[in-house]
């Protein structure tokens, strides 16, 4: 054992078994508590993300069927899901679909029940409560079953138009309204971004209202000139979100269409189908490429969100 | 022409809470107007009412001889200037004030000429492409007042405006908005917590408290002829003192000192003099009090002595110029009579 003290009396330099073991012992006097603490998420973030998707990575360059060792076949997965998988196309065309209508009409419904909650109304706790309720349960597996009976041939929707002598449709089963009603179910989850405008709307001084009343400017004139462009930072934050969250959407899609994307693959998301070419047909290889290409997209999607934010997002400071 | 307003009975009531009880004012044509008065006394709910921004329970509001009551903000000829500014933040410069006059629908061209003239009697004019987080405090307050001034309203209406400036921009501020009722000679109606502002801006004062005007009048009336002790208090920096006192022949008693003012004091319990007119040289006045000096102020130009009568009444003295008086020491106070005020039991002068 060998202690050097140099002149400043605060280093030591240490070194032999003892000083290993004080080492030791400050670990774990000092940090292993914290490392305590963190090893549950640790063991999620690598076990459960980091691990997975690397292995999804390699594994998308393979021909892994689950069942036989995978084998590396290089880019061909991506060459044929871009040059030779037609349906690959259209569960892209429907995806695209459902975000493109599901984010900005759940958007503004959300910021208009966001504006009648910010009236200052009576028993607004309760109403943000109800509202929000959607939002927890719509992704189950419960609603999306209560949500193909609602909206079935004999469903709740059709007795309804009965009472004013309309004959409906059958939503779910006809290939021109089904993945209307996944995007009314989108919709109606409404409540997160909704508890987000609210908490923006409350942050608008109310005082730059009153010089523009006192400016004439009519209630529209406030919402579109005031409102909205002080809110934008929250609707960049909402869109992103939720576009997120619409291309990531499976459950509602599975159930309803009960797993094969139909009528006429009208309701094929791109997740379930990816989801088919896994567990259907076990072509885990292919369907890690199609993961890869989502997350591909999803990240366009937000980089260029962010690069055109500059334009249209006001910060206030 | 410059714009008259009257308010006849104004009342407010949030609910059962009265918060205004029938305040009756008359504000001349061009009159440079402040409201005055502690926090919670509604001042700033009578300014609200009479924008238009807060609906009037009873009574009626009129400018230029109109019952306004029932007309809305925009069109009551009104401009107003927010102690937060209300800047839009996502606007320049530019855009905020020409704002009122785009939703106005103005042709572009008399926009432009309008912000140009607005920018120019501000100073402004370099920063009409910034936005408003780009401005100081200072800046943001002209652009504020700009905003109010391309609109050519009839009458001004300024709700704490200086409050979130620094003291010497405060200072500043309030000179250039003073020469701007002299340039434009609108009616404006400015409301403040600071006496000091009121009496350097005010033609006319109205002091407020708990929704009811305890007196309104020139700067110079309310200083030298206060109606009760709270105005008493109220203007002047720093405050009147009062005294205690009980009358035996027509003469003030204060503790062991006997004040003759020369005039009938029957029924007076207060007498009250301002810090800036008691002085401690012999034979300057009547004597009134022998007081302790507990704390000596020099600001140069002038001393804040701080003392307590010998029955235990603390004193303010302010004394003109550099003055050398030790603490501890005693000393003699003495007071003009003819700038004395008494009040009786109920607060009211006499």
């Amino acid at each position: 054992m060998s202690v050097q003290h140099s002149s400043r009396a605060t280093t030591t330099v240490v070194d032999g078994p003892v000083s290993r073991g004080s080492l030791w012992s400050r670990f774990w006097q000092n940090d292993a508590p914290g490392y305590l603490f963190l090893l549950p998420w640790l063991i999620g973030f690598f076990g459960l993300t980091v691990g997975p998707m690397v292995t999804s990575f390699y594994l998308s360059f393979t021909d892994f069927d689950l069942l036989t060792s995978p084998d590396w076949v290089g880019t061909d997965n991506y060459v044929r899901m871009l040059t030779n998988d037609p349906k690959f196309w259209t569960s892209m065309r429907v995806t695209m679909f459902f975000v493109v209508f599901s984010v900005p009409l759940k958007l503004c419904f959300a910021l208009a029940v966001a504006m009648l909650l910010n009236r200052g109304i009576r028993g607004l706790p309760l109403y943000r409560a109800l509202f929000y309720l959607p939002s927890l349960l719509g992704a189950s597996v419960a609603i999306a079953i209560l949500w193909r009976q609602i909206f079935s041939g004999d469903g709740l929707v059709n007795q309804v138009l009965a009472l004013v002598g309309i004959q409906g449709p059958s939503w779910i089963s006809n290939p021109n309204y089904s993945l209307w009603t996944l995007i009314v179910l989108s919709i109606w989850q409404f409540g997160s971004p909704m508890i987000i405008f609210l908490a923006g709307l409350r942050q608008i001084p109310s005082d730059m209202y009153e010089a523009a009343s006192l400016d004439g400017a009519s209630k529209w004139r406030q919402f579109v000139k005031i409102t909205l462009p002080l809110l934008t930072p929250v609707v960049f934050f909402n869109a992103i979100i939720q576009t997120i969250e619409a291309f990531k959407s499976f459950t509602p899609a599975f159930i309803i269409s009960g797993g094969t994307g139909n009528p006429i693959n009208s309701t094929l998301f791109y997740t379930l189908y990816l989801y088919q070419e896994a567990f259907g047909f076990f072509r885990m290889g292919y369907a890690s490429a199609l993961a890869w290409v989502l997350l591909a997209l999803v990240g366009l999607f937000t980089a260029f969100s962010f690069l055109t934010s500059k334009y249209w997002v006001h910060y206030d400071e | 022409m410059a714009t008259s307003i009257q308010l006849r009975q104004i009342k407010k009531a949030y609910g059962d809470v009265q918060v205004i009880h029938g305040v009756d004012l008359t504000i001349d044509p061009g009159e440079f107007t402040v409201f005055v008065g502690p926090s919670g006394c509604g001042k700033s709910t009578l300014l609200r009412m009479i924008a238009g921004l807060e609906p009037i329970t009873g009574g009626d509001l009129l400018i230029d001889g109109q019952r306004m009551n029932e007309i809305p903000a925009a069109k009551r000829g009104i401009a107003m200037v927010f102690q937060s500014y209300a800047l839009y933040p996502h606007m320049s410069v530019y855009k905020n004030l020409a704002f009122g006059l785009e939703t106005a629908k103005m042709p572009k061209a008399e926009i432009a000429e309008r912000v140009q003239k607005a920018a120019e009697i501000l100073k402004i004019e370099p920063l009409l492409q910034r936005k408003p987080k780009q401005l100081s405090g200072g800046q943001r307050q002209r652009v504020a007042i700009g905003r109010a001034i391309v609109r050519e309203p009839k009458i001004f209406l300024f709700d704490e405006p200086l409050s979130n400036l620094d003291a010497e921009l405060r200072v500043a501020m309030r000179v250039e908005i003073a020469k701007l009722h002299n340039d434009l000679g609108n009616t404006m109606i400015y409301v403040t917590h600071d006496q000091v502002e009121a009496m350097t801006m005010a033609d006319k004062i109205v002091v407020l408290r708990a929704g009811v005007i305890e007196q309104a009048g020139a700067p110079l009336e309310l200083y030298n002829n206060p109606r009760n002790l709270f105005v008493a208090g109220f203007i002047g920096s720093p405050k009147m003192n009062f005294l205690t006192t009980t009358v035996e022949n027509n003469t003030l008693k204060t503790g062991t000192a006997s004040v003759s003012l020369g005039r009938d004091v029957t029924g007076a319990t207060t007498l009250g003099i301002r810090p800036e007119h008691i002085t401690i040289a012999d034979g300057s006045g009547v004597k009134f009090a022998d007081v302790i000096i507990d704390l000596v102020e020099n600001l140069g130009g002038q001393t804040v002595v701080y003392a307590t009568t010998r029955d235990g009444q603390a004193l303010t003295i302010v004394l003109e110029g550099q003055r050398d008086v030790a603490l501890g020491s005693t000393v003699e106070a003495y007071l003009d009579p003819a700038r004395a005020h008494i009040f009786d039991a109920e607060g009211m002068a006499i």
